[in-house]
């Protein structure tokens, strides 16, 4: 019906002059929205199938094309927004939950925006990282609570496992099958390369990566895909997975056409069904049923492994925080409602959940007031940017962070926001050949070494202007921070001062 | 104005130490005169003093120096030490009018030890009870702060050149194996007495040179452990990091210094295997105690004396030696003025403690 027509959001604009009908555009585009009119020699497109990835934009050889907005829209209303109305269409003619992918993008504030960074001036020295060391190393796990001797005296220095990273940055969940073999291979690769870690997400993990475990987190999620004794032990630590930031309270889902081949195989379902993980975990209705798979799992890891919980920011993510680090958890992550997903309700997206700078200063504060910060390290994501985004966290009191988003961006993905069609043209959320192998896992890798490498030649910068040569001495030290434009009611929760006090 | 509690107020320092080995009672005077001579490091609005083995007579009780602003104020102080605390004897702390010496609080000294029944009660040693009841004063009654209470030491402050606060507490009166000294240069007027250094709690003393980075990792850490960090200074903070890694975890001093001022990482891995297992765990189980930015600390305690420079020192310290006598300052001169023919003369190496601590057969 007419009433389901929109005009395309997005325009394809070709430079006619400078195109040379290479057909470049035609193959890149798995989207189908180019195509060579033989009659005419010319190169035509059907802009209401594109999704704005930007790979035939990237790859045409005489920069012909370009994206723009299209700039048609309905008659203009704060409150009734285009987007409000075409939504209503679309659930008018389909009946369905509207479906999107990556993070919230809406308008609410990003409090790391509205944060800023101290450095010293004559009664402080600031340190030169180019000659100085300048620690970035981080354990993640339980610290002991007392110091033992053994009969001469001597400390034992036997402690719970705990994460080393060269770095605090860690890659978050993503699963094999919302992205891709090569996608993976790069993380692995990557975190290897750089003495931190990746995260399987919920989907298993591949015959072909056990050969990084020391460098793997293993994910534990509702639906169970994958768990099985030998990849609880191929990897260096274990996380639960009860929610995640992009979708608070419900579980993953993996929609059919991506379970193929080696996926349907590593996640031990068959191929084309649906990887619909529950709601909750069906073995853990309360706290203290969480402990219990806490101890499951380091029984079935001798107590080898650190373990994880994570958690999407909900509203009293404080109080959760506080039962989980009483849990016997290691180490807790919470991910922000900015968190990226494959595929999630569009509805729940964009309205569940709160922002992780407020979540993750109430949590530590809350497990300081409780005197238990000591107990259980944080990791906090959704969404990191860039590498001021990482000092602020840990200065608000992360022990260390999670990027995803942030990672798919360095090995191309361009945030079409169209993960969950399965048609990703740079080769990381499909799991079609063709576009699989667009993406080269040795370029890729090394993107994402210089991302890291990059950051952490940033955050050693930003640390020396503090005066600070260690990352521990930045972890908490809010003083550190300023708010700038913020309410009394929001510095309060950051536990920031305004700028200029 | 806001005084120092309300406000973080920076400050840069000069600090100085005299200690004999052999317990020979050294007067006040000297410590005074070795830290006239780094006037210009201070700027006269704090210094102060800490002396050990002063009260021989009283060596078993706890003395309390305290700080009055309102008779009010010493009415409640003295009604709580009363019902907590068999007192010994109490008196006001001799004084000595100093024209550049103003605004003195009343000043008054207790030899306390706790009631026995009531410290059975409590269920708490006999430290962590004065600990306890030391912060109850400091935290709870406003006009009251207790400044120093160890056994057989005490702590000298006020706002002013040290030499001066030296002058007005009639220093020379008192006699002692181990003396530290401080002269502050804050970049603010804290115009309270309570700011001014050394810090002390229960036998131990810090004097302090400089301004430390890590401090609110430090201070959001400590606090979980039942310290409130009041003054908002560095010198608070570090005396309460010392207190919580030796008295409470019951590390050694070389352990706590390598929390506090710990080896970089690229150090550690050029330690043999047990040693790298040391330190590597001592860094990771405290790693929100270390310290960072430019310190120079001195911490005085029952039988003993640690200097302890940041790991990069960014702050001078000299260690000077002499028979049995040590002198510890921010200066070599501060050293020669009171020993003209000291001998060793050298400086520590950042994170590198200098301990010293009386000869076993002494008895102070
Ligand atoms: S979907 Fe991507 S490749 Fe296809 S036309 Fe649009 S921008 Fe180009
Ligand atoms: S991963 Fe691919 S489909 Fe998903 S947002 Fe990025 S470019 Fe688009």
């Amino acid at each position: 019906m007419s009433v389901d027509f929109f005009y395309p959001e997005y325009e394809i604009v070709r430079d006619q002059n400078r195109c040379i009908s290479c057909r470049v555009c035609e193959r890149q585009c798995a989207n189908c929205v180019h195509a060579f009119d033989e009659a005419s020699g010319k190169m035509y497109a059907d802009d209401s199938k594109c999704v704005n990835c930007h790979r035939c934009v990237s790859l045409c050889p005489t920069r012909a094309l370009k994206i723009v907005k299209s700039g048609n829209t309905f008659k203009t209303n704060s409150n009734w927004t285009n987007d409000y109305m075409k939504e209503i269409y679309r659930q008018a003619n389909s009946g369905g939950v509207l479906l999107s992918s990556m993070g919230n993008p809406a308008d609410f504030p990003v409090y790391w925006d509205k944060i800023l960074i101290n450095a010293s001036q004559v009664t402080n020295p600031s340190i030169d990282p180019l000659r100085e060391p300048m620690e970035t190393r981080t354990f993640l796990g339980k610290k002991p609570a007392k110091i033992e001797r053994d009969c001469d005296g001597n400390i034992i220095t036997k402690m719970e496992p705990n994460l080393e990273l060269a770095l605090p940055v860690l890659f978050g969940g993503m699963s094999y099958g919302a992205i891709s073999y090569n996608a993976h291979a790069s993380l692995a690769q990557a975190a290897k390369s750089c003495g931190t870690f990746y995260n399987t997400g919920e989907g298993g993990l591949h015959k072909d990566f056990y050969q990084y475990g020391t460098n793997t987190i293993v994910q534990v999620a509702s639906g169970r895909f994958g768990v099985y004794k030998d990849y609880l032990n191929a990897g260096a630590a274990i996380e639960i997975k009860i929610g995640q930031g992009a979708k608070p309270g419900i579980g993953g889902h993996l929609p059919g056409l991506k379970i193929v081949g080696d996926i349907s195989q590593t996640r031990m379902i068959p191929q084309g069904t649906d990887a619909i993980s529950p709601a909750p975990h069906h073995d853990i209705y309360s706290i203290e049923d969480l402990h219990q798979l806490v101890y499951s799992l380091k029984e079935a890891t001798d107590y080898q492994k650190p373990i994880i919980v994570k958690i999407a920011a909900v509203h009293n993510v404080a109080a959760i925080a506080s039962g989980v680090a009483r849990s016997g958890a290691d180490i807790i992550a919470i991910d922000g409602f900015r968190g990226g997903t494959g595929a999630a309700p569009t509805r729940i997206r964009d309205n569940v959940g709160i922002p992780i700078e407020l979540a993750l200063a109430s949590v530590d504060q809350r497990l300081r007031d409780e005197g238990i910060r000591g107990n259980i390290s944080v990791i906090c994501g959704g969404s990191i940017r860039n590498s001021t985004d990482v000092v602020k966290a840990i200065a608000l009191g992360a022990d260390a962070v999670y990027i995803a988003t942030a990672a798919l961006l360095a090995m191309g993905c361009h945030l079409c926001r169209s993960c969950h069609t399965g048609n990703c043209n740079w080769g990381i959320a499909t799991q079609k050949p063709e576009l699989v192998k667009r993406l080269n896992p040795e370029i890729a890798t090394q993107r994402l070494i210089n991302l890291l490498n990059a950051w952490e030649h940033e955050i050693t910068e930003i640390m020396g202007g503090m005066g600070i040569n260690s990352i521990e001495a930045l972890r908490g030290n809010r003083l550190m921070l300023r708010g700038i434009g913020l309410t009394e009611k929001e510095l309060e929760i950051l536990g920031i001062k305004h700028a200029g006090e | 104005m806001q005084k120092e509690g309300q406000i973080r107020i920076p400050a840069g320092c000069a600090i100085s130490s005299i200690f004999s080995r052999s317990g020979k009672r050294i007067d006040g005077s000297k410590i005074v005169k070795s830290i006239e001579i780094m006037h210009d490091r201070s700027n006269g609005l704090g210094g102060g003093f800490a002396g050990y083995g002063i009260y021989p007579e009283y060596k078993n009780a706890y003395a309390f120096h305290v700080f009055y602003e309102t008779p009010e104020a010493k009415n409640a102080c003295e009604d709580f030490l009363d019902h907590h605390f068999d007192i010994i004897n109490l008196s006001k702390i001799p004084i000595r009018k100093n024209p550049r010496i103003t605004n003195e609080p009343l000043i008054w000294r207790y030899f306390v030890n706790p009631f026995p029944t009531k410290l059975a009660d409590s269920q708490l040693d006999e430290q962590e009870y004065v600990f306890r009841s030391v912060v109850r004063v400091n935290d709870q009654m406003p006009g009251a702060y207790i400044f120093s209470c160890g056994k057989n030491m005490g702590v000298f402050k006020a706002c002013g050149y040290p030499e001066d606060v030296g002058d007005f507490y009639r220093l020379e009166e008192y006699e002692g194996y181990s003396w530290t000294a401080h002269g502050r240069y804050p970049t603010n007027t804290p115009g309270w007495w309570g700011g001014a250094h050394p810090f002390g709690l229960l036998d131990k003393t810090i004097v302090h040179n400089g301004e430390i980075s890590s401090y609110d990792a430090n201070r959001r850490f400590i606090e979980m452990y039942g310290y409130r960090c009041n003054l908002l200074t560095d010198t608070e903070v570090i005396t309460y990091i010392v207190d919580y890694l030796v008295r409470k975890q019951g590390l050694t001093l070389t352990e706590m210094a390598n929390v506090i001022a710990a080896p970089f990482w690229s150090t550690i891995s050029r330690k043999p295997q047990a040693e790298k297992e040391r330190l590597t765990f001592l860094r990771n189980a405290f790693s929100s105690l270390l310290i960072t930015g430019p310190f120079s600390i001195l911490l005085g305690f029952e039988g003993g004396l640690l200097a302890l420079n940041d790991r990069l020192k960014l702050r001078s310290m000299v260690v000077g030696e002499k028979d049995d006598m040590v002198y510890i300052a921010s200066e070599e001169s501060a050293i020669r003025v009171v020993e003209p023919y000291v001998e060793k003369v050298w400086s520590p190496r950042g994170g590198e403690p200098v301990i010293v601590t009386l000869d076993k057969s002494v008895n102070v």
